[in-house]
């Protein structure tokens, strides 16, 4: 593989251990003496707490410790802290009631975490805490959004006594309401955007170290942004010197957004190491994940569009009550809001948009970010709005979203966000092309001779990523910066090193910032190597979600790697006794302009760790090289996908038969690894639409679908091969022109499966996941309509 | 109470003295320290433990450690060769990006040799079918069933 490497689909550098069974997760770290950490778990959805007796537990085999929230309490440790803060329309903040590390008083939602027990063995762990008594009085329990805000409701948090934590809206309701009325259609859906369970197939783990002697921490934890873990859990939790703490997430087995947060669990046992003065392993159990892990979407909505005669859009009123569980987790008040209302513009001119969102409590699992946060609830709405808006009005779905395209950039939205460039008819034609639209009637009707309805349905979605320039965010709420940190090292012999503050947990950093690195510095590839993953060797970082590591993490080392060759630049000036102005660096080599007299980078670097003949009166030595990048804008990935479904009329078992997906991530570093996370995020989306969703029972608030056996995670026969390519308009305020390709997939996807899903039935809608059964009872009401 | 279990893991004689409720997979991970085998999940569903038993690819969390006494058990880390040169699946999925946080990838590995074994031209739909025991969260299996294909026609080769 020769340079350029940017633009190939190199083969990964990780790929080596994982299929080896050398990585190294979590679970694969051990510490010498190390305990093991087991939680004890509220078996019900809402209850107080009358009393804890841990008395035997204490003295069962094997307990080191035996710790509740009384303990945690009088030895004042904090809660865990919300990173966002929402402020409702009547200027009140939001409700953040406190989310206490073990349970004090009561309890919340079935997982709750009441007593940890630690012992020298798993089981005795669990066998001691088999013997702790907790006495509950149980109590009604709200799960449902829709049911939060209703007299009689059970009360989650008595500081939020309608359960109600924010009332929060952005656009301007006059001017939308007014141009509803002028309108000539007026296309109304009401839905619900399914609750998900994230299941990364690498259940959340932690090794809490603590080293008396220097008083100080070593946290392995499964975390998509170790340095954040770290600062919320010092600064807001623990009360502990910052520098004193090392946070360690060494290979993790993807994230999707579940491990950005600060869980209780990893907190805890960071805390509980120092006092029981030994190394404390706790890994969760699957069924621990499905009662633990933050949740994803839960929205109830209404949402209207409103069209002039020739389907333009002329408004659009959207009006969201978002299950945002019993606590907030990390994220929480943002997603629904902040990443999800500023969507709503599309890709389209739509002049006048008003969202307002209501964030309520109930007795089930925190919701926070799930692949996507926010974006594919917004996708959803728009495109679920504009195909059946299409279809009300007799108008070709792809002609409607033409019609109304924004073609201009920037483009400001009447929801905040600035959109810098974009070529939506571009990915549109594209997909048009590939999915060959214009055969689909003759399959259709093939496919009727079958006795199968087949479908087709479009989503042309966009997304804002590289979250995101600071001030904005600040402006909107952030409690924290939203940069990312970069140090490029080269080594006496003209290798590198780079340590970056963007995590990897299966996108593939250690290549694709080669890639990069390699590229911009003229080096073989395999002469550089990333680190990521640990806050003592990495300068600082805000990690990894909102498709964000290319655009602001890779920006980050692109600055750090012109920082490098202005140094070289005055090396190379030196020893080639020219000066800086008159060297030109390319491919790895430093020339004076109309000479032949050049250094190469190894040489130069050899000279700033060597320097016999260095400017030392003028220059440090050395050749390393730090920087922070914080963007100036979001950037804008946009795309068009197709599906195509088959439904068995006798059966309602639905398949995807067709899936194209044609996206515009700016600039692509790695075709391969864009392409697979578009092949995953497809997948998740379809897993939405189709398979997923997470179920509690109304009146006792227990998780119905807690495991794998009911909770329906896509197999690899659920999902076909997919079609996907891109198209580029690249990011115009970053230096690699990237905009980010994570999410997109689970963005796109869920709106285009069910738009294919209702054309095949012929009806306006139907709630997701579209499982055999609903779509069953779906055609079989529908028949006897018909009769 | 501790029982004495004793089998052959990747062509070695081991025995361990274990509490009878040990798992295959925990004695793999923590008594072996063989951790590429991976535990996702504690249904039997994730397939993320598979390995081989007696050349049968089987879930090692399903499967008390004392069930395999006197067994020929494989795991991932022992399937490449004697210089480290990949087994062709290893090399399939690699080459065709099967995998992206490696965490599910040992276990498809391992259930994917015994399906080439099978089926050594296993088409796609065979393959998906096979694959049903295996979760991938990342993939969106694409890129793993394309792996799989070519990793079989590299066995026959």
């Amino acid at each position: 593989m020769n340079a350029p490497y940017i633009g190939q689909s190199i083969q990964r550098k990780e790929d080596q251990r994982f299929i080896t069974g050398g990585g190294t997760y979590t679970d694969d770290v051990n510490a010498a003496g190390q305990t093991h950490a087991y939680f004890l778990r509220s078996p019900h959805a809402h209850a107080t707490i009358r009393s804890i007796d841990v008395g035997r537990a204490k003295n069962a085999p094997g307990v080191v410790g035996v710790f509740t929230g009384e303990d945690l309490a009088a030895a004042k440790v904090g809660t865990l802290p919300c990173g966002w803060l929402i402020t409702s329309v009547d200027g009140q903040p939001m409700k953040e009631p406190p989310h206490p590390l073990l349970a004090q008083g009561k309890v919340r939602h079935v997982g709750d975490q009441v007593a940890v027990v630690i012992a020298e063995s798993l089981n005795q762990a669990k066998d001691a805490a088999a013997l702790i008594e907790v006495d509950y009085d149980i109590l009604p329990a709200v799960v449902n959004a829709a049911d939060a805000r209703k007299p009689g409701a059970a009360v989650v948090h008595d500081s939020a006594p309608d359960n109600t934590c924010y009332v929060w809206s952005i656009g301007t309701q006059a001017a939308v309401d007014s141009a509803f009325a002028s309108a000539q259609h007026v296309t109304t859906l009401e839905f619900l955007n399914n609750r998900l369970i994230p299941n990364a197939i690498e259940p959340r783990a932690a090794l809490a170290e603590y080293a008396r002697g220097d008083d100080a921490y070593t946290l392995h934890v499964t975390s998509q942004n170790p340095h954040v873990e770290r600062l919320l859990m010092t600064a807001f939790v623990l009360g502990l010197p910052e520098h004193k703490v090392r946070v360690i997430a060494p290979d993790v087995g993807g994230g999707f957004g579940s491990k950005i947060f600060l869980y209780a669990e990893e907190t805890v046992i960071t805390w509980a190491a120092k006092q029981v003065n030994r190394p404390i392993k706790w890994t969760a159990e699957r069924s621990e994940s499905f009662v633990t892990d933050a949740h994803g979407r839960d929205h109830v909505t209404k949402a209207e569009l409103a069209l002039d005669k020739n389907g333009k859009f002329l408004a659009m009123r959207v009006h969201t009550t978002a299950n945002l569980g019993a606590y907030l987790s990390t994220f929480a008040s943002s997603v629904p809001t902040i990443l999800y209302a500023t969507l709503l513009a599309g890709q389209y001119t739509t002049p006048a948009i008003y969202c307002e969102v209501t964030g309520v409590f109930t007795n089930t699992v925190p919701v926070d970010a799930y692949r996507g946060a926010g974006r594919p609830e917004a996708t959803y709405v728009v495109e679920r709005l504009v195909e059946t808006a299409a279809r009300e009005m007799k108008i070709p779905p792809a002609d409607i979203r033409r019609r109304n395209f924004i073609t201009q950039f920037p483009y400001q939205t009447p929801v905040a966000l600035c959109y810098d460039t974009g070529n939506y008819e571009a990915t549109l034609a594209r997909a048009v092309q590939l999915a060959d639209v214009a055969g689909f009637e003759a399959r259709r009707k093939l496919a009727a001779d079958r006795g199968k309805l087949r479908g087709l349905g479009y989503s042309t979605y966009i997304e804002a990523c590289g979250l995101a320039p600071s001030n904005i965010a600040g402006a909107l709420g952030a409690r924290a910066g939203l940069y990312e940190a970069g140090e490029v090292r080269f080594h006496p012999t003209g290798t590198v090193t780079v340590f970056t503050g963007s995590h990897s947990h299966g996108q593939g950093h250690e290549t694709t910032f080669s890639q990069v690195v390699a590229d911009k510095l003229g080096l073989p590839v395999e002469n550089v190597t990333v680190v990521h993953g640990d806050t003592g060797r990495i300068p600082f970082g805000m990690g990894t979600y909102g498709s964000r590591s290319i655009a602001v993490g890779g920006s980050a080392i692109v600055k750090a790697v012109d920082k490098i060759i202005d140094k070289g630049k005055k090396i190379a000036a030196h020893l080639l006794e020219a000066t800086a102005d008159d060297i030109s660096f390319k491919d790895g080599i430093f020339s004076v302009a109309g000479t032949d007299k050049q250094k190469t980078i190894a040489e130069v670097a050899f000279a700033a760790y060597v320097p016999h003949n260095y400017p030392l009166d003028k220059l440090e030595p050395g050749l390393n090289e730090t920087a922070f990048y914080d963007p100036t804008n979001f950037t804008y990935p946009a795309g068009s996908h197709i599906c195509e479904v088959e439904i068995d009329a006798e059966t309602g078992v639905t398949k995807v038969v067709k899936f194209t997906a044609v996206d515009d991530f700016g600039n692509v570093i790695n075709p391969m690894i864009v392409e697979g996370q578009v092949h995953g995020g497809l997948a998740q989306g379809i897993g939405q639409a189709l398979l997923e969703g997470c179920v509690y029972d109304a009146e006792s608030g227990q998780l119905l679908t807690g495991s794998y056996m009911d909770y329906t995670m896509p197999r690899a026969d659920d999902v076909p091969s997919f079609n996907v390519d891109t198209k580029v308009t690249a990011c115009t305020h970053n230096p690699l022109g990237v905009k980010g390709c994570g999410e997109a997939g689970a963005i796109g996807a869920p709106a285009a499966v069910m738009n294919a899903v209702t054309d095949a039935l012929g009806i306006q809608d139907l709630p997701m996941p579209a499982t055999a059964e609903r779509v069953w009872r779906a055609l079989n009401s529908k028949s006897k309509k018909a009769k | 109470m501790t029982i004495s279990v004793s089998l052959t893991v990747n062509g070695k004689a081991i025995t361990a003295d274990i509490d009878p409720r040990t798992l295959l997979s925990q004695l793999l991970r923590e008594n072996l320290h063989l951790t590429g085998t991976h535990i996702g999940c504690d249904t039997g569903q994730c397939g993320a433990c598979t390995v081989h038993m007696d050349g049968r690819a089987v879930k090692a969390c399903n499967i008390l450690a004392a069930q395999a006494e006197g067994t020929r058990v494989t795991t991932i880390e022992g399937i490449s060769g004697a210089n480290g040169e990949l087994h062709p699946m290893q090399a399939a999925f690699r080459e065709h990006h099967g995998l992206q946080c490696g965490f599910c990838t040992p276990g498809m590995i391992m259930n994917a040799i015994e399906l080439a074994q099978k089926h050594p031209n296993a088409s796609e739909e065979t393959v998906r079918a096979e694959l049903d025991g295996n979760l991938c969260r990342c993939t969106g299996y694409h890129n793993i069933v394309k792996a799989v294909i070519a990793g079989a026609a590299g066995m026959k080769g």
